[in-house]
């Protein structure tokens, strides 16, 4: 498979320069990589300008509401297991009015990929302060500057006991599809946050202020390691990019019983026997 | 000889009231006679007072009886809180010195309830002394009582299951050596209504029949039951029961799993659904299949957690943002339940809407004896949904004359699979255009409900052009049957489904009527404004009961009486 063959008809509505270009160029490369059609892939959403991914990538998708891409996505892949099922996600959608899903879902651990496009901003609402937010960023709400401690993603997984957890940058596309690809290939819930450029609402976290930043995870770091994960994840001044932590656990599948059943897509509907069932009723 | 009898067995929580009640029902269902049990309990796990009643009766029953002909008392709380429902000639056993009451009054017999169950193994055991002594007192006799127990206990391994067998002998043969006297005797017939349910349960069957795969719910009184019986069942027909960490992941699952092509569930009470108001709507602009059962019980807010209500039918009418096409069944028996759910399968998938099942505290919970109805009724009906290699279709939200659009399957089918909840054009890409706009709400909108109206679930018309015709919804069934078989010149309308509502068939149901009354279990005379809205007949009142409690036998034919 190409890149290419991922393309979609529907014209793309984001800002020019806008950092979600970037994760879009980098997840049609890991596709490619993957080698999967576009008929086995289900790439779902919910709202903001992260969640407009699934109109822009050639797949099966499931665009849904504010906040609850993973419930959707979660019962899908519990619907057909053979699906491979990427999220894509923002820190608002995510981290703020879905982040009791967040939370949950990470103990559920379905087998599914989730890529929150981390602006640290709201962009589709026009400029106010996400659960990602510097504390200090002045908005038109938030005049005094942001108040609020900022939500970590990474420690919060990791807390969890994600058994994926790795972070990108937008403008490192080559390194993002590699993250990508771990994250689909891992058996169960993958958390990649990006972090992306918001050059119309978030003055702050620029392409400029991320580049003296960044720095890659090096070779010497053990990525089954928790606490050194744990410790990376907490760096403020430098910002680790890479796999942070990558460990196999067994998957909601697995423990569910799900992966010994036929896909429940597949389940004959006609003539249920009910009688075994009622006979405990007479 | 009497044609029926009610029992009344309470205790606090704790003391297996619900296990004595249930084994009460088999145990008259097993002699030949028909029962309708209640529940009633508090929201807690321990103290306070519950009580299960059950009818027995040699004809069948519907609905529960204000008084209790029999009362067994296991505490002096449930003494205290239950006298006043003792019927008029009525027995009240109590145990007296476990009590600690000192005076008796008329009816009141004295036995050595805890006695008989320590000697049984321990106070434990005082529910199946409760049920031995009210075989004796209503002349069953003991084999019925022992089988009830060996059914009830079985699970839980053979000493218990001993032990209860045993406390019930010592039940019964003190009550029938030193209360004969007390005892009633009480018509039987043989009948073939074997099967034992309560609403929730046979709602849950209903699901696993329709080829529910994934059920997925919070836990929330009145509606856990309905989780609680397809979980029993998930290993055996090979459904995945998922437990939400709220409502909103609930409905977003369930939609999830139904996009994918699976049929999906999830069910709650009130406040749950109140949180599902927007992944409804979703299913309704995605045009994905969605069954939702909501178990009414009294709000606002928390309200009372294990009771009855009827309160949310215009909630139900109107959950969710938009506007948009939906069915609500109104089932009312078990038997109703069944068939409310497989139809809400099929109506959900052939539509591609959402279908609402209303119940509530009293149905869902209510057990009654029934012969199963036909398991091959309502056959699954996938309408449009695209499996195989059917080759591109032309957009998930094509235009069509009755608004239903080919749905491909994820994975399973040739065409991709699209979803959003933007507005969408055919292709269900994010659109902003005006005529794509009414193009689309006129799909989901007026085709759909064109479509709905068409295939709406009759009411039940008893005893047309009567001097007074009750109308209800939902759980009002059985008191209905019966009160207007007892009073003169009486008949009732039963709306088994009241959305798309029936607005032709209840003018041709209540022509030349007298009275037209409603039968409500709220406040306000829902199903009469809805019934004023949609015929422009106004009914001349409302019988309303919304103190948490169901409607019983006596009420509804106080109410008729009064009417007539």
């Amino acid at each position: 498979m190409e890149a290419a063959d991922f393309n979609s008809a529907d014209p793309v509505a984001w800002c020019p320069g806008c950092g979600n270009f970037g994760i879009q160029a980098a997840l049609k490369t890991a596709l490619a990589e993957l080698g999967k059609k576009p008929r086995e892939l289900l790439l779902v959403s919910g709202i903001g300008q992260a969640a407009k991914m699934p109109h822009y990538i050639k797949a099966n998708f499931f665009n849904g509401l504010h906040g609850r891409a993973l419930p959707a996505a979660a019962a899908a892949k519990i619907a057909n297991r053979e699906l491979t099922v990427i999220v894509t996600t923002g820190d608002g959608d995510c981290y703020g009015e879905g982040g009791n899903h967040f939370v949950h879902n990470i103990r559920r651990n379905v087998d599914m990929t989730v890529i929150v496009h981390d602006n640290r901003i709201y962009g589709l609402t026009k400029g106010q302060a996400s659960p990602t937010s510097e504390p200090g960023l002045k908005t038109r709400i938030q005049p005094g500057g942001v108040i609020l401690a900022p939500f970590p993603p990474l420690e919060t997984a990791l807390a969890l006991g994600c058994g994926f957890v790795a972070r990108g940058y937008a403008a490192e596309r080559e390194h993002l599809a590699g993250l990508i690809l771990a994250g689909i290939r891992h058996k169960g819930f993958s958390l990649i946050d990006v972090f992306q450029p918001c050059p119309s609402f978030n003055k702050l976290n620029t392409f400029d202020w991320y580049a003296r930043r960044v720095y890659k995870v090096g070779p010497g770091h053990d990525v089954t390691d928790k606490a050194a994960a744990l410790a990376l994840a907490a760096e403020r001044e430098r910002l680790p990019l890479g796999v942070l932590y990558s460990r196999a656990r067994p998957d909601y599948g697995e423990l569910s019983g799900l992966d010994g059943m036929k896909p429940l897509v597949d389940a004959e509907l006609d003539n249920i026997d009910l009688s075994p069932a009622l006979a405990d009723f007479r | 000889m009497s044609e029926e009898i009610s029992i009344r067995i309470t205790g606090e929580a704790g003391q297996g009231i619900v296990a004595a009640g249930l084994m009460l029902c088999r145990m008259y269902k097993d002699s030949g006679r028909h029962v309708f049990a209640i529940q009633d309990y508090m929201s807690r796990i321990r103290g306070g007072t519950n009580f299960f009643q059950a009818r027995a009766a040699a004809v069948p029953v519907y609905a529960p009886r204000e008084k209790a002909d029999l009362m067994i008392a296991l505490d002096k709380e449930a003494v205290a809180s239950n006298k006043s429902a003792l019927a008029p000639g009525g027995v009240l056993v109590l145990d007296a010195e476990k009590s600690g009451i000192k005076e008796l009054e008329k009816g009141w017999f004295n036995a050595p309830i805890y006695a008989l169950a320590r000697e049984a193994g321990g106070p434990l055991y005082a529910n199946s002394v409760a049920l031995g002594m009210a075989a004796a007192l209503t002349c069953v006799e003991f084999d019925k009582a022992g089988e009830a127990v060996r059914n009830e206990f079985s699970a839980k391994g053979g000493e218990v299951a001993a032990k209860n067998a045993l406390a019930a002998r010592k039940g019964f043969d003190y009550a029938a050596g030193n209360m004969k006297a007390r005892s009633f005797r009480l018509a039987a017939a043989p009948h073939g209504r074997n099967c034992l349910l309560a609403g929730n349960e046979a709602l849950a069957l209903g699901a696993i029949s329709a080829g529910c795969k994934f059920y997925t719910a919070y836990p929330m009184s009145p509606s856990t039951g309905i989780m609680d019986t397809v979980a029993d069942y998930a290993a055996r027909y090979g459904i995945i029961v998922e437990q939400a960490e709220d409502e909103i992941a609930a409905v977003n699952m369930a939609v999830g799993a139904s996009y994918a092509g699976v049929r999906s569930m999830t069910a709650s009470s009130g406040g749950g659904f109140a949180l599902m108001c927007e992944g409804l709507s979703l299913a309704a602009m995605t045009e994905t299949p969605l069954v939702i059962a909501l178990v009414m019980r009294p709000g606002p807010a928390t309200g009372f957690p294990t009771r009855t209500a009827q309160e949310d039918l215009e909630f139900a009418l109107h959950a969710g943002h938009g506007e948009f096409a939906r069915a609500v069944y109104t089932p009312g028996s078990p038997e109703e339940c069944f068939l409310a759910a497989k139809r809400a399968f099929n109506t959900a998938e052939r539509f591609q809407v959402p279908a609402l099942i209303l119940s509530d505290q009293y149905l869902a919970e209510s057990v009654t004896n029934l012969e199963f109805p036909d398991v091959s009724a309502e056959p699954p009906d996938r309408g449009r949904l695209l499996k195989g290699d059917t080759g591109p279709g032309t957009g998930r939200y094509s235009y069509s004359p009755d608004g239903v659009s080919p749905r491909p399957v994820p994975g399973r089918s040739a065409a991709l699979a699209a979803a959003d909840s933007d507005e969408h054009g055919p292709e269900g890409h994010i659109t902003e255009l005006a005529e794509v706009r009414l193009k689309m709400t006129r799909k989901r909108l007026g085709l759909k409900l064109a479509g709905l109206a068409k295939e709406v679930l009759r009411p039940t018309v008893v005893n047309p052009g009567s001097k007074t015709m009750l109308c209800g919804f939902g759980s009002s069934l059985g008191v209905m049957r019966e009160a207007c078989a007892a009073v003169k010149d009486a008949g009732f309308v039963h709306y088994p489904q009241v959305w798309p509502f029936p607005a032709a068939e209840t003018l041709a149901a209540l022509k030349g009527a007298g009275r037209v009354l409603t039968l409500e279990g709220n406040a306000t005379g829902q199903l009469a404004r809805l019934m004023r809205r949609e015929t422009g007949l106004e009914p001349a009142g409302s019988v309303l009961k919304y103190d948490g409690r169901p409607f019983t036998l006596d009420e509804a034919a106080a109410a008729l009486e009064r009417g007539n």
